[in-house]
């Protein structure tokens, strides 16, 4: 069996990683500290170099993103989305919970890169025991004289602060997510402008998720050329792959990009539940296009480019595995409802658009449908795609559209 | 100095200093899980008082307290039990493991019972598929986790909070 490799979820091999003598004693902040010696743009060329990716969902160059902050507009900001609410998504919890530190010098090496001098943490609203917790590491960490007034006595200081979300999916979004820390309803803004240019309270603003801001402390302290014998060349690093469904030992499993989903599920996994069939994989959480698991799909490197080529994005790689108890349109009537309860409101295709599919999706499973239901239901996910402010809506269309394509005969005489 | 304000001055100081001073509503959020500490529920009088300290109007407190799932405007159960329905959870059994909870308790799906200590209802994902079933413990200004549950277990947690309520029932009546 291949081995997971650790370079986020290093709490399980190094006990009582989240103390900070301890994670100090295993090349803590080297990375920071590295960093530190570096100017700010030397910081952001070396992240453009590791081809590093965001884990939060879009896959956007993590470098890149950074590189887009105007220097002639101040103070910047940085935010870590730790807002993880994506069906199917636990491991920035993991990480936050038994990796805390790696995860915050993570965040102190990107404030550095952008020259900010406040980071927020904005957390979902029921990590509220992972925010208190974060704070106490923050307090030790200023205690410590690597957070405040003049680090480690060069003439940049840092402060970090968590803030919770209260229940609330949109918040994810990163312009959702702005408004929402900002003290308002977490309904997306329009873009352009970008939050690069017009982010927090109308300041340039690097959104990065957890998982993505953990990878800086490897990339820093041991170098790009550590970094890239994993994963591939356009996929490098390593990712947590956030395995659930009916699989017999569903969890995190790290992984290099590139290993196939045969592996995660078979392998780390342990197959499929009473030794049943796998019907499809959900690549992506709940808005994932249903990937018929076919041998070519389970031989699909799990990698952002190979995934594509599936017409799956890879997304946050919460990989939901689905077997032959699954009737596809109890499914897509679980995706809906989930979409319908989570849409903001703002824009009036998702809004109506998930209201419909919800009442469609539950009268397709009610025994007693209309003849013409299942195409209704294709128009009207049509008529959301392309119109909305953020992708919720466009999410809320995929397992609808491509389970109807692939698992036709699940609707059939519903 | 308002009614809530003095009642938590300390943290509210702290949490107005995350913000630019200019930016005090960014403390909305927060200031409304503190009025939610002691009963559940963000009562009138209290979100008046937020609106003064942050310089909002009401209306705009109260939008947001409607808008976001965890801030409640009406006195239900003191504890509110949050199981996930959604879908990883319900691949692995999640719906049986709420209908078989609910039928204990003998309340339907967002329902409180009789002593108006639990309201049970079904959440979306609460980024703990991998051990479901799962319910979180909202209350008493905190939120608990618990994973990988069976009504057996599910129902030891309320008959321990349950006791809890009943001590400090005693003890009030003790010191009164
Ligand atoms: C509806 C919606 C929900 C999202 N939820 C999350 C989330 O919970 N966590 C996250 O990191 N990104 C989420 N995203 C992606 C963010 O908008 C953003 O792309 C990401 O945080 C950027 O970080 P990254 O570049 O490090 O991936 C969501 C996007 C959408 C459209
Ligand atoms: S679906 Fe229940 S915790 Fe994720």
């Amino acid at each position: 069996m291949s081995d997971q490799v650790y370079l986020l979820l290093r709490h399980r091999e190094i006990p009582d990683l989240d103390r900070l003598e301890v994670y100090r004693q295993n090349e803590g902040f080297q990375g920071f500290e590295k960093a530190l010696q570096m100017k700010p743009a030397d910081v952001v060329q070396q992240v453009k170099d590791s081809g590093l990716r965001g884990r939060g969902g879009a896959g956007f160059p993590t470098g890149l993103k950074w590189s887009f902050l105007p220097n002639n507009l101040w103070p910047h900001y940085v935010v870590a989305n730790a807002d993880e609410s994506e069906p199917g998504t636990f491991k920035d919890r993991e990480i936050l919970e038994r990796n805390p530190l790696q995860f915050l010098e993570g965040l102190m090496i990107a404030c550095y890169a952008v020259q900010a001098n406040t980071g927020y943490i904005y957390l979902r609203g029921e990590f509220w025991q992972i925010a208190a917790w974060l704070d106490e590491k923050i307090a030790e960490l200023e205690q410590a004289g690597l957070l405040g007034d003049r680090i480690l006595g060069t003439d940049y200081s840092l402060r970090l602060y968590t803030h919770l979300g209260a229940g609330a999916y949109i918040c994810g979004e990163e312009t959702a997510l702005l408004e929402s820390l900002e003290g308002k309803l977490g309904q997306p803004r329009l873009r352009p402008p970008f939050p690069a240019v017009e982010g927090l309270y109308g300041k340039p603003t690097v959104i990065n998720n957890v998982e993505t801001l953990s990878n800086l402390p490897v990339i820093l302290g041991k170098g790009n050329s550590f970094y890239r014998q994993y994963g591939t060349d356009r996929s490098p690093g390593t990712k947590i792959f956030c395995l659930s469904g009916r699989v017999n030992r569903p969890g995190n499993y790290e992984l290099p990009l590139g290993r196939t989903f045969r592996e995660l599920i078979y392998e780390h996994g342990g197959g499929i539940l009473e030794d049943g069939k796998i019907k499809a994989i959900m690549s992506a959480g709940a808005s994932s296009t249903l990937i018929v698991a076919d041998e070519k799909a389970l031989d699909t490197p799990m990698t952002y480019e190979m995934t594509d080529a599936l017409g799956a994005p890879l997304g946050s790689a919460s990989v939901i595995i689905l077997d032959e108890t699954v009737d596809m349109k109890w499914l897509v009537h679980k995706t809906v409802s989930f979409f319908r309860h989570e849409s903001c409101g703002k824009c009036t295709p998702c809004r109506e658009g998930t209201y419909w599919m919800n009442h469609i999706t539950r009268r397709l499973n009610s025994g007693q449908p209309n003849p013409e239901d299942v195409e209704l239901l294709v128009d009207v996910a049509r008529e959301i795609q392309g119109k909305c402010l953020c992708a919720l809506g466009e999410f809320s269309t995929m397992a609808v559209l491509s389970g109807i394509e692939k698992f036709r005969s699940d609707f059939n005489g519903s | 100095m308002n009614a809530f304000h003095a009642k938590y001055q300390t943290e509210i100081e702290q949490i107005l200093a995350k913000y630019p001073p200019e930016r005090k509503r960014s403390a909305v959020m927060p200031l409304l899980f503190l009025a939610q500490r002691d009963d559940n529920y963000i009562s009138p009088n209290e979100l008046a008082d937020i609106a003064e300290i942050l310089e909002m109007s009401v209306t705009d407190v109260a939008s947001v307290v409607g808008f976001y799932t965890l801030f409640y405007d009406q006195h239900e159960g003191r504890y509110r039990i949050q199981v996930c329905t959604d879908l990883p959870c319900a691949l692995r059994g999640a719906e049986t493991f709420f209908e078989a909870l609910c039928k204990e308790l003998g309340v339907s799906s967002g329902g409180t019972t009789p002593d108006g200590l639990f309201t049970i209802e079904e959440v979306k994902c609460l980024a703990a598929c991998h051990r479901a079933p799962v319910f979180q413990v909202q209350g008493d200004g905190e939120i608990a986790y618990y994973e990988n549950q069976t009504a057996e277990t599910a129902l030891q947690v309320i008959a321990a909070l349950r006791e809890k309520a009943v001590q400090e029932a005693r003890s009030r009546e003790g010191a009164a």
